[in-house]
């Protein structure tokens, strides 16, 4: 059973049990333009909620990607180096950046579901 | 994430429209390694006599695959290059920040004097008197327009410099035992460098906030203020081209709490002679040779970044530095016992850009630079009254200084961006404005005529850049968005170039 | 004021345009306490020929380093440039044009750039070189700081043999740091560096020619460093040598950063110079200054852009890999034509020849009683040991109007042993009449 919760800093966390899928918004993808590279952790990092994680490049732009959650890398999405425009392509799918552990206890308190975020980027 | 929203569009975009480019004087040129070939060559050697080499085993053996062209060949490569380039030389240049003035022959002329050109950084003193001479010389004309008690002539850049005056304020604050000061504010409409500067040295940077008006807010300064601090860096005048009116209460406060005021010169150009730094209180501020004093900027450099430094850093300059005794001028090329935080660069910085600089200030005199600077404020504020008939302007209501600062508001509902109203400047033959910045304004655009515009010039640029107002307004949307179409190239794909690197030629 | 276009006139004409009276009303946001009220103490406008007598009196009071025997290197060398560099280099439309942050307009500087990039990674032997960097010692500054940033690590390690002044700045830089290890002055280039190298290591920083001329055996040094994770720094000043001596790439060098003076630009007094940075492609996003890439336009014709910029301070501000703003444009252009005059055939020759005339030197000097040549191998520069105080016989050769090499003690005014040794370069300019004059001079001198 999966669901797919959104920061207000524009990343969505896709929950999968005790894993999860992090990468930007279809909304952040399109406000920052064509990205060009994406600087992804080593996996087996772990991170604090707010932690840098990543960094997204448009080609006048870069852009740090912060922790949603209290997580540990698991994967990282290595064909983003290859084709980094999958994150305009398909941000929520092919695009995603790293997927990730989840503490027992993180807090996700914070993250807002599908309807809110929406009205939050209205 | 952060949404760092400067990824306007990148890719060329599509078009099938071939007006572009091609005629008859402005072919298009192939690559050096498409032309030329490694049995030529346009250098003439005399033979080398056989003779017992003394390179051991370390002769190279990888070929060097540098193609050579013939005398011609080089001058018809390198002229055919150049004329797809736009320079000052051909037109005003108008962007912001940058001071893009008039470069004086006679600069060039001086620099290339055998006396200057043909001698080594590292021969004896002695027989470099004039160099000295001229090296202090100039130092003493940037103090006097300062008034400020001692310059480091070494930094290589603008950029350079800040470093330079960071590292000072550095070794000055490790010298009273305050090297735990560790925060450095900037005002968020600062140039890149500023904060870059910063960083580069470990400070944290903390962003200061302006006012609706455009300019630095003093409580804002006040409220950061803690015995943390080491320093703020100022522009001024600032990057959306307004005299800073509190930056003598600015640099009062950051003294009070200890801390030094680093002025970021790039702006200076507006107030020479008119305004002296120092009697602002900065601390540190460098000079930009190429913007303020005509260095020609070279299709990107060399600059030359001086550094003006207050009595309280003077003893923190960089080595060399020129001592003046009562015997005269001494070159001081070591640490040794002296406070000097060390050394910048090999050698004494960039002479060529000094011997330029200063036959620049000769030519124009205390009163001619003066004189330029009040022009240039001038050209700046009659093409802020001609443009502000169409055109946004965000601090409107004031006077600029050197430079006028639009936003796209006038560009609202018409499909027409900064971007492209800027490629559609290229097509009636100007360089674009500065562009997306200061950051603090949306699709900013930031024009800066400098002094050598005529009157004239200026009229026709103002008529130009309101007629392309006047066709956004009316609608004509293609006109900007498949701009440039009359320059040697449409627009390109920077997107592509960004994802798959091409660095260099390869054979194909 | 001849560069000021504006007649009385049209000011009064622009100032009722804006709408005011005096132009002081422009800096009406000028707190009026701060405003200059008494004109600075200056000398006034000058005439063209007025500032020329100026500046030829300043040039007139140096010797130049044509004006007669001259062997001084170091860092910076005395060669010979066509005059089609200079003329070209002074066109309006090289001389004159900012930054190419239009590409559309600015085609010439960009695939100028591309071609540059292209000779400096073919003569290092490396993968990639960026537009250039402010000149030799800051490139090797900014080189140690994208290792740290490469490979997480901290120590550096600096040959004894690195130019003393490069050596302080990358200190400067560091801010003498812990992480940083400078070798102690090592005149014939035989200190290990080898044993320095741990798995803490970031980079080793090696010179070849080095300061005092010796060539080194980078390979091992670099397989060296390679197995612990380290990455291998190779200095070039003099890059006329890579036209004889073995590509710094294709020993396994991680960076290469040169000085490119030699190329294209005057002695100049220092400066300004052009820095070279070349590494491989996989390091190129940690790469600092600026670079150029090929692309297309709109309709696919071929063209360059400034790329990779996101590296770069006006974007990434305070995460930036340099605060470098700037290349060293002019210069580079200046070292691109030069290169592309003297090709790979010219090349060579040149560097045959600078290298023939120094081995003259250095045989000539040896048969000096109290010389000593202290190199094994070199290419157009070397140290010798003189009996005596060096910088004191260099005082009485330049009484003789012979610039007769450089005193280390110039530079490692500290180091009482080395107080009797002397750099000494030759080059294509280098006659026999010139060195029989220096020999004669010297042995004079040291009877």
């Amino acid at each position: 059973m999966t669901k797919t919760l959104f920061s207000e800093d524009h990343e969505y966390v896709r929950l999968e049990g005790d894993s999860a899928t992090i990468g930007i918004s279809n909304y952040a993808q399109e406000q920052l333009g064509d990205i060009v590279f994406v600087e992804l952790p080593a996996v087996g990092t772990s991170f604090k909620k707010g932690d840098e994680i990543a960094v997204v490049e448009s080609v006048k732009a870069a852009s740090e990607i912060y922790a949603p959650l209290d997580c540990t890398v698991t994967e990282v999405n290595e064909a983003l180096n290859e084709d980094p425009g999958k994150v305009n392509m398909d941000a929520m799918g092919e695009g995603w950046l790293i997927r990730v552990s989840l503490a027992a206890d993180a807090d996700r308190s914070h993250l807002m579901d599908e309807a809110a975020y929406t009205t939050h980027t209205a | 994430m952060s949404m760092n929203q400067q990824g306007r569009p990148t890719n060329a975009g599509k078009t099938t429209d071939s007006s572009a480019s091609e005629s008859a004087l402005l072919p298009s040129e192939p690559l050096l390694f498409e032309i030329g070939s490694k049995d030529h060559t346009g250098v003439d050697l005399p033979d080398v006599k056989p003779f017992n080499h003394r390179l051991g085993a370390f002769k190279r053996t990888t070929p060097l695959e540098l193609p050579g062209l013939s005398e011609p060949e080089t001058m018809r490569h390198y002229v055919r290059l150049s004329r797809l380039n736009y320079s000052i030389d051909s037109g005003l240049y108008p962007l912001g920040s940058c001071t893009m003035k008039h470069n004086p022959r006679l600069n060039e002329k001086m620099a290339r004097l055998p006396g200057f050109s043909q001698i080594h950084p590292l021969q004896p003193v002695s027989t470099v008197g004039g160099a000295i001479e001229a090296l202090s010389e100039l130092a003493r004309w940037l103090m006097k327009l300062t008034r400020t008690s001692a310059v480091a002539m070494s930094p290589k850049a603008g950029a350079h410099g800040e470093l330079c005056g960071m590292m000072a304020i550095r070794a000055a604050h490790l010298e009273k035992g305050e090297g735990n000061r560790s925060i450095v504010l900037v005002p968020e409409s600062a140039h890149g460098t500023n904060p870059a500067t910063a960083a580069f040295l470990g400070y944290k940077v903390k962003a200061i906030p302006a006012k609706a008006d455009g300019t630095v807010d003093i409580s804002a300064v006040e409220d950061a203020l803690s015995p943390d601090v080491a320093a703020i860096m100022l522009t001024n005048p600032n990057t959306c081209g307004l005299f800073e009116p509190d930056v003598k209460k600015i640099a009062d406060a950051i003294h009070a709490a200890g801390a030094y005021f680093y002025c970021d010169g790039a702006n200076f150009n507006a107030i020479m002679g008119v305004v002296c730094p120092g009697d602002l209180g900065i601390d540190a501020m460098h000079i930009n040779l190429h913007k303020t004093f005509s260095t020609p900027h070279g299709g990107g450099g060399p600059g030359a970044g001086p550094v003006v430094l207050s009595k309280a850093l003077a003893p923190f300059t960089p080595v060399p530095f020129i001592r003046e005794t009562a015997s005269g001028s001494e070159l001081v090329e070591h640490v040794g016992e002296s406070k000097s935080f060390g050394r910048l660069t090999a050698f004494h910085g960039q002479m060529g850009m000094f011997t330029r600089a200063l036959t620049y200030m000769l030519s124009h005199g205390g009163d001619g630079l003066a004189q330029a600077a009040k022009d240039a404020v001038l050209n700046a504020n009659y093409l802020k009254a001609r443009l502000s008939e169409l055109f946004s302007m965000p601090y409107g209501e004031q006077f600029c200084m050197h430079e006028v600062l639009c936003d796209d508001d006038f560009l609202k509902g018409t499909g027409v961006t900064t971007l492209d109203f800027s490629k559609a400047m290229i097509d009636e033959g100007y360089h674009p404005m500065t562009m997306y910045f200061p950051l603090v304004v949306h699709g900013a655009m930031l024009i800066e005529p400098t002094e050598s515009e005529s009157l004239k010039e200026l009229d026709r640029f103002a008529d130009t850049m309101l007629e392309l107002a006047r066709a956004a307004h009316a609608g004509e949307v293609e006109r900007f968005t498949s701009a440039p179409t009359k320059a040697p190239l449409r627009r390109l794909d920077e997107t592509g170039a960004a994802r798959n690197p091409k660095l260099k030629w390869t054979k194909e | 004021m001849r560069y000021l276009p504006h007649s009385d006139s049209d000011r009064a004409k622009m100032l009722a345009a804006i709408g005011v009276d005096s132009a002081e009303e422009l800096f009406s946001s000028v707190p009026d306490t701060l405003m200059l009220r008494t004109p600075l103490d200056l000398p006034p406008h000058s005439p063209e020929f007025m500032v020329e007598n100026h500046m030829r009196g300043l040039a007139g009071k140096n010797r130049t380093c044509d004006d007669g025997p001259f062997f001084i290197g170091a860092g910076a060398y005395r060669h010979h440039v066509p005059a089609s560099v200079d003329h070209l280099i002074q066109r309006s439309e090289w001389l004159t044009a900012y930054t190419p942050y239009q590409p559309e307009i600015s085609q010439g500087t960009l695939q100028m750039l591309f071609e540059f990039q292209t000779q400096v990674a073919h003569l290092t032997g490396m993968e990639v070189a960026n537009a250039s960097m402010y000149d030799g010692s800051t490139a090797t500054a900014e080189a140690v700081l994208m290792a740290r940033r490469l490979t997480r690590r901290e120590k550096t390690v600096l040959s004894g043999a690195l130019h003393p002044q490069y050596k302080d700045v990358v200190a400067t830089y560091l801010s003498e740091d812990e992480g940083l290890i400078c070798l102690p002055p090592d005149p014939l280039g035989v200190a290990s560096l080898v044993e320095h190298i741990d798995e803490k290591t970031a980079a080793v920083v090696v010179q070849t020619p080095d300061f005092y001329g010796n060539l080194h055996d980078i390979e091992a040094l670099a397989s060296t460093a390679h197995e612990v994770g380290a990455l291998l720094i190779v200095v070039v000043t003099e890059i006329i040598a890579l036209g004889l001596i073995e590509a710094p790439g294709a020993l396994g060098a991680d960076i290469v950063v040169a000085e490119g003076q030699s190329l294209g630009n005057p002695l100049g007094f220092g400066g300004p110079y052009v820095g070279l940075l070349a590494t491989r492609q996989k390091f190129v996003r940690q790469m600092p200054g600026r670079v150029c890439g090929e692309t297309v336009d709109a309709e696919g014709k071929r063209g360059f852009v400034l790329t990779l910029s996101t590296r770069e301070q006006h974007i990434r501000r305070e995460k930036a890999t340099s605060n470098i703003c700037t290349n060293a444009g002019l210069c580079a252009l200046a070292f691109s034509i030069h290169l592309s005059m003297l090709g790979e055939k010219g090349l060579t020759a040149l560097a045959e020849l600078n290298h023939a005339n120094a081995c003259i030197l250095a045989n000539a000097l040896e048969k000096l009683p109290g010389v000593e040549v202290l190199n094994k191998t070199f290419f157009n520069e070397f140290t010798i040991r003189v009996k005596g105080n060096a910088a004191k016989h260099i005082e009485a050769l330049t009484a003789r109007n012979i610039l007769g090499g450089l005193p280390v003690s110039r530079l490692e005014p500290q180091m009482p042993a080395l107080a009797d040794l002397i750099v000494l370069s030759a080059t294509e300019l280098t006659t026999n009449e010139d060195i029989t004059a220096l020999v004669l001079a010297l042995g004079e001198e040291l009877a």
